[in-house]
């Protein structure tokens, strides 16, 4: 069973306890979010790449060097 | 009587035992300095995964700025609504590679005043690949309450053996 630690400033007492069904539920919800996240953000920095590899590859079709291509950042 | 200019630790440092921990809660923080600063070593034994926090067990009304490099790339993201059911700020990325932690530091600034409260998050995951990543965040959490808990918590693991987390207050005058 999942526990939780707790510092109680108060008393400087430190207990584990059990996490409830609810807290158990919501760790599920949780890493359910977590994967979908990732794959989000993963999905929207490849598609950035993707565009800027094709603009970078368009301006040097039109005769750009690769320094200036940098240099626009 | 706290005294001004001080860096004092609160309640005890939290190292996480043999069973692993879901979470890490700081309660009944008292009121009595200026700033707190959340400093904690984590990994777990599972996967990449975030590291949250809470304050006073809150789940909403949360927003924040993140920017993260991996190693090979920098970016930057906005959470204004976090991510649907996810229930706290991300406060950096936590591996699983033996004996490496992901070292953390969390300030804030304020927070036993009314005012909404700010706080900034510099988080650095290491690990045995090419990508790991650093983030430095500037979350708010839109609430008046002060601070009483501080809670850091696996968004999908649970914290593993020998992590550690420590809270200070801060009392500048």
């Amino acid at each position: 069973m999942a526990t939780k630690i707790i510092v109680d400033c108060s008393t400087g007492i430190t207990t584990e306890v059990e996490l409830t069904a609810e807290e158990v539920a919501q760790q599920e919800v949780d890493a359910k979010a977590y994967a979908i996240e990732q794959a989000e953000r993963d999905a929207d920095a490849k598609a950035k790449a993707d565009a800027k590899a094709s603009a970078q590859a368009k301006l040097a079709a039109l005769g750009l060097s690769a320094d200036e291509i940098a240099a626009l950042g | 009587m706290a005294t001004a200019n001080t860096f004092v630790q609160i309640g005890s440092t939290v190292t996480v035992g043999s069973g692993g921990a879901a979470s890490i809660e700081f309660t009944s923080i008292p009121a009595t300095y200026t700033d707190l600063i959340v400093k904690a070593s984590i990994r777990n034994a599972t996967g990449l995964d975030h590291m949250l926090l809470q304050f006073n067990s809150a789940t909403t009304n949360y927003t924040e700025i993140i920017m993260r490099g991996s190693g090979s790339a920098a970016t930057s993201y906005v959470l204004s609504t976090l991510i649907p059911s996810t229930n706290g700020l991300e406060s950096g990325y936590v591996g699983s590679d033996t004996n490496i932690f992901t070292n953390c530091e969390i300030y804030v600034p304020n927070y036993a005043g009314s005012n909404y409260k700010s706080a900034s998050i510099d988080a650095v995951q290491e690990a045995n690949s090419s990508t790991a990543y650093m983030v430095l965040n500037a979350p708010l959490w839109s609430s008046t309450a002060a601070i009483t808990t501080v809670t850091l918590l696996g968004q999908t693991y649970n914290f593993a053996q020998y992590s550690t987390a420590s809270l200070y207050g801060i009392l500048k005058y």
